[in-house]
């Protein structure tokens, strides 16, 4: 089948998509965007969060043909050109990147808190991000970034 | 004495890491995501029995899926060189040796054919009994003997100095099969060309990588290149070549010329890319009434797969901890039908210290001691296995600082003492080592580029260290220049070659390295200035005070532990570590390794745990939905520390590792403060509610 969507702000169409693909796959392996994670596929992980239509969701639990006309915005689609977004450059500020792999999505979930709660309690933080699971950092340099994020914007 | 960096400038600052900007953006390749043209996809056909042989596989209905290429099995699969690593020798015979091993693989044009053509091949078994129970009483334990340590040690006579101890604590304690986890799943992308072989993968190093695909494929290694400039945590799995690396490659050779690329899925890295055993550790300590230590033995059963033997080092650390005249170690294995067990985050240290360090909880209350003073009693002059000093040893600054800032002395000394509401509370500690390893062989490359930097080039790979930002710190000032005149490149074997990134050991190893080519450089062409085009590469050279000292790291695991009266409910609201270990090279990048290592402590301590469903001979919860690992709701507050250490025999840098302390000992803490909130002593891990509501 064809899939039509808006990804970042861009009209783009996928052809040849086998009906059970993930719009994970289709971001990842046909158009180009592996920003977002595959960590379990199974929406255990959060590593790959985007929005869809505005709403995050794990991009792996969608099917391909459920994105037909929708919006997505994936990590790439956060950065201003070079200028990063103040949750990304937070992230980095803070020390809550190591190997990355979590990162993306937890970029995606922390930008989507901060949009629906611009000051959150460490507390506010942990439940939003509970679903992003991330091996390296222990979690205490990512609610820094949070944080730091939310005075920034 | 080795030759230290003359200044410090760079080292010691905190500078945002390298990579970090790329990986914020999205804009990282990690190893799966290397554009290659019109990929094919790999999935591997897995075994369904946990012992015998495959009679024969029926590949008709797989062949039949649109898009699907060829189906790979051991009738039809390319020879390998054999008897090397039989892990790696996949499909070249028809045994099964664990459920999940690799028997097969379907190439496609897409990863949904591929995986739905493998469910579609069909697998004659003969099947044999399976056997994967671990026991510390089967009949068949044996020593291992091809491991990197002895085995056993023995001085003085054990059994005699228990019998007459003062104090005395016997008992068997035990840690479950934990699994890495890294959040990037395994994966390689091979390409084979007329040159040989192109490997993308997830490792932790690319040179050792390399050797190991090159001696099953009977290959010069020259002819073979591993990239890994992006990798997603490996915390040991990604540390030596398991088979899916084997499996991409054979794939790829056999469609001749187009590239294919493997993902492992979640639940195949459960049973493909190793775990830590679980381990039965019989401890037994015997003290005077001042709670010296008198005997000390540490006797472990623990599994290891029938396919390749590998032994945890798991009784290591009790070797070096405390003194004590009488000591025996040993080590006992039980080869099973599982798969193969393989290194994770502090290999035998980090299981290790957890029934030692409770044992030492026992010990201090049976000697009415603070845990703290017993193991300030117990502090050796010397090494107790090798009788050579330390080069630096701060374990007791690290329990005295750790105390004071962890409030300990309000503590009161009796176990159930502290109830508000529900909750029991209660606080523990424990201690934390890693030694500082070496391995020789790495070289660094610095060549002056016509951009007037300075262009650092090593094997090395950053699996989200920070190894790619402390290597330009430390280059900066091994040439005596700022950080923004370096650049730095790793992950790749058209680099000089360097160790894995493991052991704790990637900036001692790298970093001598680079100190070496930076003093070569400079006596070569000056102090200033020098040309575009001048190049320099030299090895780290030995460091002979490894043979005088005894080198390791050293810290102190504070916890503070809720448990719910009603329901068992365990809850670590407040953590501490406090570390010495070397020179911090980068303290932002630095607590986080300490904070994610305790983190993983705590993961350990309270959640993680294979089941091994004995009549399928698998782990059911094999995926992140029932192996819980911790998520950021499960720790509120972790506090890391150190204390400014200055060794100046370890390496030029005076760093000791610190990817893997910060997890080694953080479970006995924990469980050292349950029993402290409850009364309840629990010896096995993970402290779950169920252990409480027998009390
Ligand atoms: S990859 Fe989608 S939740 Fe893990
Ligand atoms: S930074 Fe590695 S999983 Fe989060």
């Amino acid at each position: 089948m064809r899939v039509n969507l808006t990804v970042n702000g861009e009209r783009r169409r996928a052809d040849d998509v086998w009906e059970g693909e993930s719009l994970l796959y289709v971001l990842r392996e046909r158009l180009g965007l592996p920003g977002s994670k595959n960590a379990c596929e199974q929406g255990e992980c959060g590593s790959c969060t985007v929005y869809l239509d505005d709403v995050p969701a794990c991009a792996c639990l969608v099917a391909a043909g459920q994105a037909e006309g929708r919006e997505v915005r994936t990590v790439e689609g956060l950065a201003d050109g070079d200028a990063l977004d103040p949750v990304q450059q937070s992230f980095v500020d803070a020390g809550a990147v190591q190997c990355g792999f979590c990162t993306p999505g937890l970029v995606v979930a922390a930008h989507d808190l901060l949009r629906r709660e611009p000051d959150p309690s460490d507390e506010e933080i942990r439940e939003a991000l509970a679903g992003n699971l991330c091996r390296c950092t222990g979690y205490e340099k990512i609610l820094d970034a949070v944080h730091s994020a939310a005075g920034a914007r | 004495m080795t030759r230290s960096i003359e200044r410090v400038a760079a080292v010691g600052t905190a500078p945002e890491r390298v990579d970090g900007r790329a990986k914020v953006a999205g804009k990282a390749p990690y190893a799966y995501e290397h554009p290659v043209e019109r990929p094919a996809y790999a999935h591997p056909i897995q075994a369904t029995i946990a012992a015998g042989r495959v009679r024969g596989i029926d590949t008709a209905r797989a062949l039949a899926v649109d898009g699907v290429h060829t189906v790979l099995t051991p009738d039809n699969a390319p020879p390998l060189r054999r008897g090397q690593d039989a892990e790696l020798e996949i499909l070249q015979a028809p045994d099964v040796a664990f459920r999940g091993q690799i028997i097969g693989c379907v190439v496609a044009d897409t990863p949904e054919a591929a995986r739905h053509a493998a469910d579609l091949v069909a697998v004659d078994y003969e099947r044999r009994d399976h056997d994967v129970t671990l026991a510390s009483d089967r009949p068949d334990l044996y020593r291992p003997g091809e491991v990197s340590h002895e085995a056993d040690t023995e001085d003085g006579d054990v059994d005699a100095a228990l019998a007459g101890a003062a104090a005395r604590v016997e008992a068997e304690y035990r840690t479950a099969r934990n699994h890495n986890n890294p959040l990037e799943p395994h994966t390689t992308v091979a390409v084979w060309d007329a040159d040989g072989l192109t490997l993308y993968d997830s490792t932790q190093g690319v040179h050792s990588l390399r050797s190991a695909v090159a001696e099953v494929f009977d290959l010069d290694e020259s002819r073979i290149r591993v990239l890994a400039p992006y990798v997603g945590g490996g915390f040991g799995s990604k540390g030596t070549a398991h088979a899916h690396v084997v499996l991409a490659a054979l794939a790829a050779k056999r469609m001749s010329g187009r590239p294919v690329k493997l993902a492992l899925t979640r639940q195949q890295t459960f049973t493909l890319a190793g775990y830590r055993t679980p381990t039965v550790q019989r401890v037994a300590l015997g003290a005077d009434t001042d709670g010296r230590i008198d005997a000390l033995a540490v006797d472990v059963v623990e599994q290891t797969s029938r396919v390749k033997a590998f032994a945890e080092q798991t009784a290591l650390p009790s070797r070096t901890m405390y003194a004590a005249p009488h000591r025996r170690t040993t080590h006992r294995m039980a080869a099973l039908d599982v798969p193969v067990t393989s290194w994770m985050r502090a290999p035998g240290v980090c299981p290790g210290m957890f029934g030692p360090e409770v044992a030492m909880d026992e010990l201090a209350e049976r000697c009415g001691l603070d845990p703290i003073e017993l193991r300030l009693r117990n502090e050796p002059d010397r090494d107790p296995e090798t009788g050579k000093p330390y080069s630096t040893r701060n374990l007791a600054e690290c329990l005295r600082g750790g105390a004071r800032r962890f409030g300990w002395d309000a503590r009161p000394a009796a176990p159930r003492q502290t109830r508000q509401g529900e909750w029991w509370i209660g606080t523990g500690v424990a201690s934390s080592t890693y030694p500082v390893h070496h391995a020789p062989g790495s070289a660094a490359r610095i060549e002056r580029r016509a951009d007037g930097r300075y262009h650092v080039g090593v094997g090395a790979v950053d699996i989200g260290t920070g190894a790619w930002t402390v290597l330009g710190q430390i280059a900066a000032d091994a040439l005596g220049v700022d950080r923004e005149d370096v650049v730095v490149t790793v992950g790749d074997t058209a680099l000089p070659f360097a160790s894995v990134a493991g052991g704790s050991s990637g900036t001692t190893n790298w970093g001598s390295a680079i100190v070496a080519a930076a003093h070569g450089f400079r006596a070569r062409f000056g102090d200033d200035d020098p040309p575009a085009g001048s190049e320099h590469t030299e090895s780290a050279p030995e460091n002979p005070d490894t043979e005088r000292f005894a080198m390791h790291a050293f810290g102190a695991q504070f916890a503070e532990v809720h448990v719910s009266a009603d329901t068992g409910e365990i809850r670590v609201p407040r953590l501490l570590g406090v570390f010495a270990a070397g020179r911090i090279v980068n303290p932002r990048l630095a607590r986080s390794q300490f904070l994610g290592g305790m983190t993983m402590g705590l993961s350990m301590a309270l959640h993680e745990e294979g089941v091994m469903d004995e009549r399928l001979g698998m782990v059911v919860n094999h995926d992140l939905a029932e192996y819980h690992v911790a998520t950021n709701a499960d720790v509120p507050s972790v506090e890391a520390e150190w204390i400014d250490e200055h060794d100046p025999h370890v390496n030029p840098m005076g760093t000791k590792g610190i990817g893997e302390i910060g997890i080694v000992g953080t479970a006995a803490a924990v469980a050292n403060a349950a029993y402290h909130a409850t009364g309840v002593r629990v010896r096995e891990l993970p402290v779950t509610a169920d252990r409480f509501l027998t009390a």
